[in-house]
């Protein structure tokens, strides 16, 4: 729930020179990653979290679902924060519910962003009635709150599986982005290498594709970074009140059983806490790393020191 | 004028495409889950009430979906918003009117004050480039940005009122105790309970206003008319405040305007953690109790309300800034 940090839409026509392609524009951002202090936490961290999505069993060796312990044990080398009132095994719990945020966040990551490009670049490129309709669903999805929206979805669906959530937060969330890249492919529009290509008589899809979208890759990554991380905080807080499938194993339906059991009031914070801080954490992978791109595309905002001991190297890469 | 008036039209839009969500969200859905509902409550209803019911969510209608369409539209502009099931047989009008005044308040104090000391912290974070502050606020609030709203609140219930016991964790006031008036001990008791929701709001928002003016501030510092400013000799605080400051507040203006929506949607949730009696905790409540014509309606309130708010605040920033009004 956290509010898109740079700027405002309407405003962000983000001038960023072309880049020859996509593959060197990568390269660059592989690069900006390992010089940018923020951007390295934040890929550590989410490299730790997708090694723990990929392999939770290697890390954890007791299930997850079954009440196999006493109930409350305490922190302990078998049980590294202990069990809940059901005598599960939180860590465990916590290990596995990874797999679920982390999908929740790439799958809903990439589609927003592609309906983004597709609604986005369309309005852009097409230009007159197109453009204006486009618009006019934009801008209502922008103003419209989202959180509500998703509540009133999410509670007729009566509770969301993973793929509801998947599907409602994809449809609702796709709206700042497709604004962002519009007025980006706006200033594209008319530059003289796309001038070329319709000079060379090339059809209109190849133009997009191959020659408008390459030049926005750092804008994109930003992009799936941000709605990645509304992905999680969405569909953590719709699990935690409830409006999730309570048996999915997810830090959101594990903060949810702890709600239910009052675990803050019943002395057992860690069931309510340690979900959250998770949620938080990759939040902050996600945020971290879209924030220092931010520094990336926009040099104005480097910290000050930073830029100037790194002058002579960046003059040599540039 | 022209301007205000395309921001009025864009209102409007918005708010029929808002109704007619609402409209469709329950016929859309397999098996309209209205169904299930209106027939738990059959026995119950006035016939009145379930008219007024039907209509709103298409249940038992022959009618075609269009004139169900403005049968619904009149009811709701006409003020019928149904009458509340979990709370009958209060309308839902009045249910959500005794809840909208503990969130006006909650939201409207603390987006205030964010408002203001971020505005500020951003100020001086940008006019001190490289310093301590510069280098720790904007990592640190870029990091709280990304912490979800409920758990700050949790955390601050675990601290401040299980651990420690200095401020009440749940409720808008001791029901147990004190009786709603107005009243010192009343007004006391509800600042109290009002203390830890806002500070969780307060953290949870704080960081977009530092950010957003810091970023902006930093672009206007670039200006030649600050370079003028500097030449001429002027004193540094009025530098920052009457050259810089106020010609990079409006991002933060507009900004203020887009976020509403998700101030609104994480105090739902800080709401829900404190059991604060406002309308997103109501909204939580009518969710599960399956009270849809509560739960329509409080959507409504929450878009309609946000909607307004950025009406007002367009029209702000076209008067305080004459770029707007002739752009596009």
């Amino acid at each position: 729930m956290a509010m898109p940090v740079s700027g405002v839409p309407t405003e962000t026509p983000a001038t960023q020179a072309p880049e020859l392609g996509s593959a060197r524009a990568l390269g660059r951002i592989g690069r900006a990653v390992r010089l940018n202090r923020k951007a390295t936490i934040g890929a550590v961290l989410l490299g730790i979290f997708i090694l723990i999505a990929l392999f939770p069993g290697v890390i954890a060796h007791d299930s997850p679902t079954q009440d196999a312990y006493a109930p409350q044990l305490g922190i302990s080398t078998a049980h590294l924060l202990g069990t809940n009132h059901y005598g599960q095994d939180l860590f465990a719990q916590l290990v596995y519910g990874t797999r679920n945020v982390l999908i929740i966040a790439f799958v809903v990551g990439l589609a927003t962003t592609g309906i983004a490009v597709l609604i986005g670049v369309a309005a852009a490129y097409l230009g007159g009635l197109a453009d204006s309709s486009l618009n006019v669903v934009t801008d209502v999805l922008l103003v419209i709150p989202l959180f509500p929206l998703l509540i009133v979805i999410a509670a007729y669906a009566h509770g969301g599986t993973t793929l509801v959530l998947i599907a409602a937060i994809t449809l609702t969330s796709w709206s700042y982005t497709a604004r962002q890249l519009r007025s980006q492919a706006l200033t594209l529009r008319n530059r003289d290498f796309l001038e070329a290509a319709r000079v060379r008589g090339e059809r209109p899809l190849y133009i997009i594709l191959v020659e408008l979208i390459p030049t926005m890759t750092s804008l994109l990554v930003a992009a799936f970074l941000t709605n990645a991380l509304y992905a999680v905080l969405f569909a953590s807080s719709l699990q935690f009140i409830g409006l999730g499938d309570p048996n999915t194993v997810s830090w959101g339906t594990t903060l949810y059983w702890a709600e239910n059991n009052a675990a803050l009031q019943t002395g057992e914070p860690l069931w309510a806490i340690a979900p959250g801080f998770l949620i938080a954490t990759l939040g902050a992978a996600f945020a971290l790393l879209n924030y220092a791109f931010d520094e990336i595309g926009n040099p104005a905002l480097r910290p000050v020191r930073k830029v100037r001991k790194k002058k002579g190297n960046e003059e040599r890469a540039g | 004028m022209r301007y205000a008036l395309r921001r009025l039209g864009f209102f409007v839009v918005t708010l029929w495409i808002a109704l007619t969500l609402n409209f469709m969200l329950p016929r859309l859905m397999p098996g309209n889950p209205a169904l299930a509902m209106m027939s738990k409550f059959h026995g119950e209803l006035s016939p009145k009430a379930l008219n007024a019911l039907e209509i709103l969510f298409g249940v038992n209608t022959k009618e075609s979906l269009l004139s169900q369409y403005f049968g619904y539209l009149h009811q709701i502009l006409t003020g019928n918003f149904g009458t509340s099931l979990s709370q009958y047989p209060a309308s839902v009008s009045s249910v959500i009117g005794s809840a909208i005044w503990w969130t006006l308040g909650l939201v409207g104090i603390a987006t205030f004050l964010a408002f203001v000391l971020g505005t500020g912290l951003g100020i001086v974070s940008a006019w001190r480039r490289g310093s301590k502050l510069d280098s720790v606020v904007p990592p640190t609030f870029v990091i709280v940005s990304a912490i979800p709203y409920f758990w700050i609140a949790m955390v601050l219930v675990l601290i401040f009122g299980l651990t420690l016991h200095w401020f009440p964790s749940q409720g808008g006031y001791y029901v147990t105790t004190d009786t709603p008036g107005l009243n010192f001990t009343f007004f006391q008791d509800v600042l109290n309970h009002a203390f830890l929701p806002a500070v969780s709001l307060l953290i949870a928002t704080i960081g977009t206003w530092i950010l957003t003016m810091r970023n902006t501030m930093i672009t206007t510092l670039a200006e030649d008319y600050v370079r003028m400013a500097r030449a001429k000799g002027l004193p540094n605080r009025r530098i920052m405040l009457d050259y810089a400051a106020r010609n990079a507040i409006l991002p933060n203006l507009t900004g203020f305007a887009m976020s509403l929506g998700f101030v609104v949607s994480g105090a739902i949730l800080i709401e829900y953690v404190f059991n604060y009696p406002g309308v997103g905790y109501m909204l939580l409540q009518a969710v599960s109790s399956e009270d849809y014509p509560l739960m329509q309606g409080l959507f409504l309130l929450i878009t309609v309300a946000v909607l307004f708010a950025i009406l007002v605040a367009d029209v702000l920033t076209a008067l305080l800034d004459p770029r707007t009004r002739t752009a596009r």
